[in-house]
Parts: structure tokens; sequence; C-alpha cells
């Protein structure tokens, strides 16, 4: 039985509670704010909270809305239910705040401005799903087995027992194939103690817990290709991974990340907009609808779920928003589909959690993070994964988190606890978004623990040529061009040349912002062959304008169709003039 | 409402007052009537019976049997036409001795405005300072900040902006102003005939520190209001990093735990509520913020501007008396900069070009290795370019900008010295003679 509860104290958006019989913690409870509306009439407003400490007769609750108006001796209900979301058909596409709230739907009510207390349901009622039964009665099923399927956009959805649901099932009915809400029952099952149990195209889970209906985890093997050629060459991710890029503001972490959410080889993409700003939410939400996504041809919104809780919406609701993504990016796996959650930033949740520790005056860590910031960040991305599911097939959620370093010093606890437990790290560098070389990752601080699509050995050997190029340059702040041999400078024009033409690439150009994966194997395997080629020259200069030439040749072949005639008539050039300078020809 | 009053504080530590109270909501005002006059309080924590008042005209004087009212309902500021042209301090209050401003009582620090309501921005503010219309442009409903380090002119180039920018409605907001500051902005707004389409919220150094605290939200509670009426408003704050420290110093009054340099925990939170006020709403007005932001010891780590980098888009560098090319960064010009005129961009990419050229030639000047003929060339370029373009007193429109940006060019090198390319450079090259 839920209980109810007195409020006792409120600091900031925590309040304290007197509760009469048993609350749980992470138990959702509504705070009862008593205003008058508009026309002088009284009216209660609930207000969502999440109890985060209980102590003797009190338990302590972050709202997730501005306290503004609450009194001691206000009401607080307990539901008895932990925070959860909903899962069923009809989340792709939508736009949901930090708690499963549709926003374009709380904008059809309440106008310019969200209102206090008001919440939707996530899934539309009165949407038909076409129903597809799989199962057939007297079938003994386990939770997260498939029980029927709709299609959703371009996916198969599949409708499942519960993933709440204990032990084995027996399937009593199910409905035949046709039209259904959501909320409609498409099959009955008798668990192991008899008991019937209704499921619904829609059911709840708690979005603290990971979901685990399936056999077992795997380790990642397929590389995740982003069209990026500095990540899939260089700082591969793979499905199922995890990876972080950290960097201070300006050096491209929003671009970088919507250009991931495009590109990237997955079938699902779930963006959580943690904390920052409204206006980037805005473009990814007005121009995706207008893109088409190669893969299925349909607008690229068919396989986009965005969870939108901007800096300026309430903090409690932000670190909810992170849990929201990774549950419904674990939902979507366990359908069989690869899934893409980018986290944009891991650090406003980091402090969102900092500010409800201060509240609490819990005895703070390193910078006032709580002692629990580095096994809440590792139990976040290790939510992500490989999975090999019930029926043998697979399905991945990969996590990229955005950092944003506090002065852009990753020795910072957010970013340190991150390095920890993912796989791969691309920093972004200030110095580079100031030269304006983007993606501004820094190409040897940064460092992958997965394969890519390109031999490691040649991708080490590139790597090392770009280190020596430092180096050298390096040397010659000191000692200028003139003390400097021309082996040392030709080494130097190699790296920059890799570094412009590989590495750089122009995210607003329409050919250059997408690399695939075969393409990178083919101008990978050519710049390659260029660095490796000796060449001489009889004086810098020439080296120099030579380089410059190529730098501009190999850009435009960067800017072509790789199956126009041009790519063809560009790469013969290049190899001329190559042939030109060889020191073998 | 309960008209109870209490005379019994028990703890006055800062400008917080603790007492015993029951029946009290949350951010509620409350009135505190002390020997020294009549100040307004509003309620920050409520613990049982203990309730926590932050008294807007400080607590120095405040004896344990002041009478303490509450007022029942939260803090408001009065809204209407007549605002225009008046000064206000930060708790509503005139400090022009003119009269009240009747009209409707609108809540300050309002609900965040619903992302899916938002549009791409796609309108420019002029200002008539080449280095914001050409190379950094500000645009309609964005939020951007001037970092900048004391003595340097911020001030006066707000001013400038405020008077300069086409909009309907200026609302600015000073925080830990000089009262000669505050004096300058006022007669310089009244002088050019500005003063009638500003409303002011002004704190000065030596006004009650939560005072401070309210500024920017009673600004922006008006400017949203005015924005919703149809109006383009252009806010300006200045200086954020006094409303920073003035948080701090209530944070540290209320014994909460300190994050980095003293700062509390939610400072990011804090400082995107209120920029975040910045939109452009669909069928209706817009709000665009630019706030001062003094760097301490010109360091762009510090707390304050590190967190407002990550909040705003983008962010003006005011060194040495001019708006840095370098590291300044309008995010979101490339929205408008398309549609302005064909050569805007070109211009653009190719002056910072250059100068960023100039540059390297300084150092190599300085380290004194031989100057080229190129050296030279840009040697000259470099001195017209801060000459004519970066200096601040520089107030031309953004074509005759761009034209000028052709002239320099032309004085200085050969059309294919400046890889312009050659399409562009036959529309629009200056034809010698």
């Amino acid at each position: 039985m839920a209980s109810i509860g007195k409020i006792i104290g409120v600091n900031g958006n925590l309040i304290r509670v007197k509760f009469e019989s048993a609350v749980s913690q992470n138990e959702v409870a509504y705070a009862k704010f008593v205003t008058k509306n508009k026309e002088g009439k009284e009216e209660t407003i609930p207000l969502k909270s999440e109890v985060i400490r209980i102590r003797g007769d009190y338990a302590e609750l972050q709202v997730f809305e501005d306290t503004t108006g609450l009194k001691a001796g206000d009401e607080v209900e307990f539901t008895g239910e932990l925070l959860s979301v909903e899962l069923g058909p009809g989340l792709l596409t939508q736009v949901f705040d930090g708690l499963q709230n549709p926003l374009p739907e709380l904008a059809e009510q309440c106008g310019f401005f969200l209102q206090r207390g008001k919440y939707l349901p996530a899934l539309p009622r009165d949407r038909k799903w076409a129903f597809t039964p799989v199962a057939k009665p007297g079938d003994v099923l386990v939770a997260g087995d498939t029980v029927g399927t709709v299609p959703e956009g371009v996916f198969t959805h599949r409708i499942m027992v519960p993933f709440k649901v204990l032990g084995k099932v027996t399937v009593e009915s199910v409905v035949p194939a046709g039209e259904h809400v959501v909320e409609d029952v498409v099959a009955v099952v008798k668990n192991e103690k008899g008991e019937k149990i209704e499921i619904k195209m829609v059911q709840t889970w708690p979005v603290k817990m990971p979901i685990k209906a399936f056999e077992e985890r795997l380790r990642p093997t397929k590389p995740l290709t982003m069209q990026q050629r500095i990540v899939d060459t260089f700082f591969p991710v793979m499905q199922g991974g995890t990876f972080c890029t950290p960097g201070p503001f300006g050096a491209g972490k929003t671009v970088l990340q919507q250009l991931m959410s495009r590109y990237a080889d997955v079938d699902i993409v779930i963006l959580a907009a943690c904390g920052e700003r409204a206006g980037e939410v805005v473009e990814t939400l007005r121009e995706f609808p207008e893109l088409i996504d190669p893969r299925t041809g349909k607008s690229l919104m068919e396989r986009t779920l965005i969870i939108c809780n901007t800096s300026s919406m309430p903090v409690a609701a932000r670190e909810a928003s992170v849990y929201t993504g990774v549950t419904l990016a674990e939902y979507y796996r366990q359908m069989g589909l690869n899934v893409l959650l980018l986290a944009d930033s891991t650090s406003r949740w980091a402090q969102a959690l900092r500010e409800m520790s201060g509240r609490l005056e819990e005895i703070p860590g390193e910078e006032a993070f709580p002692a629990y910031l580095e096994s809440v960040i590792a139990a976040f991305y290790e939510r992500g994964g490989v999975v090999r599911l019930k029926d043998g097939s697979t399905g991945s959620v990969t996590i990229g988190g955005s950092v944003s370093p506090a002065g852009g010093n990753f020795e910072e606890p957010v970013t340190q606890a991150t390095l920890k437990v993912v796989g791969a790290f691309l920093g972004l560098s200030r110095e580079r978004s100031d030269q304006r070389r983007f993606p501004a990752i820094h190409p040897l601080d940064s460092w992958s623990k997965y394969e890519g699509i390109i031999d490691s050995k040649k991708v080490a050997d590139a790597r090392h040529i770009l280190a020596a190029g430092v180096d050298v340059n390096n040397m010659m702040k000191v000692v200028g061009e003139e003390g400097t041999s021309i082996e040392d400078f030709i080494t130097y024009l190699k790296s920059e040349y890799l570094d412009a033409v590989y590495l750089q690439q122009d995210a607003y150009h329409e050919i250059d912002a997408a690399c695939t994966g075969d393409r990178q194997k083919y101008v990978f395997d050519k710049v390659y062959s260029i660095l490796k080629t000796p060449m001489t020259f009889s004086e810098k200069d020439v080296a120099r304008t030579f380089f410059l030439k190529l730098t501009q040749a190999t850009k435009d072949w960067n800017r072509v169709a790789i199956d126009s005639a041009e790519f063809k008539d560009i790469e013969a050039n290049i190899t001329a003039s190559v042939k030109e300078v060889s020191a073998n020809a | 409402m309960h008209n109870v009053a209490y005379h019994r504080i028990e703890r006055i530590a800062g400008s917080v007052i603790s007492l015993r109270a029951e029946g009290v909501a949350n951010q509620e005002l409350a009135q505190v009537t002390s020997s020294f006059g009549t100040s307004l309080a509003r309620v920050i924590r409520i613990d049982g019976d203990m309730v926590d008042l932050q008294v807007f005209a400080g607590a120095r004087g405040v004896s344990t049997d002041s009478e303490v009212r509450f007022l029942g309902e939260p803090m408001k500021v009065p809204y209407s036409e007549a605002l225009l042209g008046r000064v206000f301090n930060g708790a509503g209050k005139p400090r022009d001795n003119g009269p009240e401003v009747d009209g409707e009582h609108i809540t300050i620090g309002g609900p965040s405005v619903n992302p899916a309501k938002r549009i791409i921005p796609k309108t420019m503010v002029r200002t008539g300072i080449p280095m914001i219309d050409v190379f950094n442009t500000l645009v309609v409903s964005q939020k951007l900040p001037i970092f900048s380090i004391a003595g340097e002119p911020y001030n006066e180039l707000l001013a400038r902006i405020a008077l300069q920018a086409e909009v309907d409605v200026i609302v600015l907001g000073g925080m830990g102003l000089k009262h000669d500051d505050y004096l300058y902005l006022k007669d310089f707004l009244d002088k050019n005939g500005a003063l009638g389409r500003t409303v002011m919220y002004m704190h000065t150094a030596s006004d009650p520190i939560v005072e401070c605290l309210l500024v920017p939200d009673a600004s922006l509670a008006v400017a949203e209001k005015f924005a919703t009426e149809g109006k383009n408003v252009l806010v300006l704050l200045t200086d954020m990093t006094n409303f920073a420290d003035a948080m701090k110093e209530i944070a540290i009054t209320m014994e909460q735990i300190p994050s980095n340099r003293g700062y509390p925990g939610d400072l990011y939170s804090s400082l995107a509520s209120r920029y975040e006020k910045a939109v452009d709403f669909e069928g209706s007005g817009s709000i665009t913020i630019l706030a001062v932001t003094t760097m301490p010891g010109d360091d762009v780590t510090h707390p304050v501007p590190d967190n407002t980098g990550y909040i705003t888009e983008g962010q003006f560098y005011l060194r040495k008396g001019r708006i840095e090319p370098f590291g300044s960064l309008s995010r979101l010009k490339q929205q408008v900069n398309g549609k302005t005129r064909s050569d805007h961009r070109t211009i653009m990419n190719t002056m910072i070009q250059l100068y960023a050229s100039y540059k390297e030639t300084l150092e190599k000047q300085s380290m004194g290795f031989n100057m080229s003929n190129w050296d030279q060339k840009l040697l000259k370029y470099g001195q017209r370019f801060e000459k004519e373009m970066m200096d601040l007193s520089v107030n031309i429109p953004l074509e005759q900008a761009l034209d000028l940006g052709w002239t320099i060019l032309a004085d200085c090198f050969e059309p294919e010295e400046t890889g312009i390319p050659s399409k562009m450079i036959s529309q629009y090259w200056p034809k010698k003679g």
C-alpha cells in the first residue's frame, strides 16, 4: 500500500518528508502543491519527486520541478513505484524531456513555456498498431521473449513478455492479428504460481536498473563506423563499445556528436541532451526530419529518439535523463537491434549529482563531487554492450558520452572517472580547434582499445609519422627552418599532409562530411603509400610547394564522389606527381 | 494571507536571518522592519518550523526583535509599457525618484521555454561594429558573453551596442557596477535618445548583495514579457562575474559546500537558467542576451567564464580596447552570414587568415628575422586592419564594412595572393585607377 507523508523541510529542490508507512529507496512520490489558479479557485499541482535517502521516519526527496511555494505541512503521496519509463511501440521519432514527457504534446497543451506538474503519457494512447502474434497458447516463455510484433517505421517492434515477470510463464491466449492500441491486452500468460498476467503492448521498467532479459553478454567484435576518418581509422569504436569525447567549450563536441548521430552505422540513435543548450537540440529537431537516411531511404528522424533536458530545466530531471536514455536503448537492443546512445554531456549529469549531494550534506570528494561519482559513472557505461538474446540474435548498445571538463583540464574527476571505464577516448583539443583543424580530436593523446576497419599496424605506423612530425615542428621552433635537415623537414611535411587530408574533414561539405568505410580503406592505402614513398627535393621551398599542391589535390579528391570520373582523374594526377619526386624513380 | 507578525529572530548571519514561523512557502516574500527601515526578504530554506530568509537590504541593523511579516506570494516585478525609460533596483523599486509603476505583477525566474517551441535562429542583429557584423555576426535569440578584464571599456561597448542595435526594447541589468559606470550608462543612453526604449535594473557595488542576485531575474522576466507581446528585446547584463560572486557570498553564508574556488555547485545551472531565457518565439518577439563577464586575472579557465563558455553560443573577447578576432566566436553566425551579401563569408575568412599571417610576421619581426617582401605587405595590411576595422570607434554598416575590406585588401595585395576564388575577385575586387 502506498504511503503518504508531510513535508517538513524545503531546501532548493530537496524536500524532507515525514512518512507514515513503508517507503522504498528511489520510489516516486508526488508533492502536493496547493495554489490558486487564475479564477482564484484552489487547485493542487502534483510535483514529481524521487526518494533519495531515508533516515528514521524521514525521507529526503529530490523534486523534478521548481519548489517555489511548497510549505511545511504540505502533503506528499508515495506511489510505491520506482522511477520508470514506458516501453512500447511509438517511442521512435519522439522528443521527450528527462522524465519521458513528450515535449511537442506539452507545447500543444501549455504553449511556449513548460508548466510545473504537467505530465503526459509517453506513448500515444489512441494510435493503432498492426499486431501479429508470434507466441501460441501453450508456449512456455520467460521475460523478454516475443509474444508478437508490430511494425514501427522500418523496424519490426517486438512485443515482449514484460521484463519484470519472474520465472517461466505459460501462454494462455494471444489475440489474433489485428489493429490494437498500446493499452489493449494482447496476450494472457500464467506464471508458475498459477497467477494470470495480462500482457499489453506497453510495459514499464525502472530506469536505474539495467534490463537483463538476455542470454549472455558478448565481447564487442564488429566495428561501428561513423564515417569520420579520424575516428574510424585511428580511434575506432565498436558496436556495443563505449567511448567518450571530452573537450573544452568551443572544441566542437556537439558538432562531432551531431555528425555521429547522422552517419553512425547503427539501427537506432538515441540522443540524450543532458543539461546543454536548447538551441542545439532544436537544430537536430528541425533538420533531421528533412534528412534522408541512406540505409533506409526514409527520414533520419525515423531511427532517432531525442531525450531533451536542457540546462534551464530542473536539475533533478537532468540526472534522470541519462538513465531514461539508456533504458530506452536497452529496450530496442532486446529486439536484436544495434543502438547508439549519445549523451551530451555527462559532466552536467555529474554536476546534478553534485548539487544533490551538497544539499544532502554528504561528505564531499574531489571538487565537491560525491564520493560515489566513479561507481555511478562506471555503472552507467557498463550498461553498454553486445548481448546474445534468448532467440539467438544479438543486439547492442553503444554509449558515447561527451564530457565538459572545467577549464578544459582532463585531470578533473568526471573525465578521469570516465576514462577508466570507456574503450575509446576521443580527446578534443582547444589547440586544434583554434587552428580550425576539425574534427579537433587530438591525434596523439587520444586512444582506442578497439580494432578498426584498417590494419592496425599501418595505423600505428601512420601515427608514428604524425608524432615524428610534431617533434620536428617543435625543434624547428627553436632552431628555425635553416637548422633543420631536409629529411626531417620532409617528415614534418608528410605529417602535416596526413593531418590535412586525412584527419581533417569538412563537416559542412556534402561529400567530405561523410566518408564510408570502403572509401576510407581506399584513401588510407593511397595516403599511406605516399607517406612511405622516399622523396628527394633540391631544397625546402620546393618540398613545401610540392606538398602544398599535393594537399590541395588530395583535398579536392576528398570532395568528389568515389564513383565519378573526376575521382579517377585526380587520383591519376596525384600518383603521377608523387612519382616525379620519388627517390626510387 | 496569514497576517501574523513575528518578532523573534533566532539567527542572523550575513544577509540571512532565521526565525520560527508556520505555514510559510518556499520562495515566499516577507517584509522585515527594523529601526533602519523596511526591506523585503525571501524564504530560501524551510526546516520544520525554522525558516531562513534572505533580506534584500542586508541584515545589517536587523535586531532579534525586528518585525517579520510574510506576504504570501513569491517575488514579482511590475510590468507595463510605463517601465520604459525608468531605472529600478534589483528588488524592482524605482531608483530614479520616479513614481512606482502600476501594472501586471509578473513572477521572476519563471519556467523554461519548451524546446519544441524554439526555432532555428535566422535574423542578424546589426550593431555597426565591423568586428561583430562582419566577423562574428550577432543573431537574434543568441546569448553571448563579452569576456573581458577590469579596466577594459566593456560598458562603453555595451552602451554602443544598445544604441545601435535595431531592437524594440533594451533591458539593461547592472550588477555590482561602480556608481560612475551606472551614471555613465544612464547619461549616455539619455543623451543619445535611447533611454525611451530602455528599462534599467541597477545594482551598484554599494547596494545590498541580495539585490544583485535579483537583477538578472528581474531583467529577464520583464524582457520575456515584452517578447511574448511581440517585441524584439536586447538584454544587456554587466557584470555576470559580480552576480556569480554574489551567489558565492550567499552560499558560503548558508554554509553550503563549495565546489570550485568557493563557488556553489549549482553555478552552471544558475547561470544556464538565466542565459537560456534567450529565445526567438515563433510568431512573436525575441530575446537576445549580451552579458559582460570579467575574467579575474585574464584567466578563461576561472569557473565563471569557463561555465559561461559552455552555456553561451560563442563569446567575444575584449582585449586592449578591441574585439579580438581569435577566440571570439559567434556559433550562430553560419545561420545568417550566407544570406547577407555573397562576399560576406569570403571577406570574413580571408581577412582573418591574413591577419593571422600578420601576427606570425610580427613574431618573426620581434625575433629579428629578415622581413621579406610578403612580410612587408602583411605588416601594412595588419596595421590598416587594426586601425580601420578593429578599432571600436569604427561605426559603419555591414555593407560598407565589406567594401572597406575589399579596399584594404586591394591596397595591400595582388588578387591572387589572397587565395580568394577568382569568381569573387572578378565581381568584387576594386578596379585600379
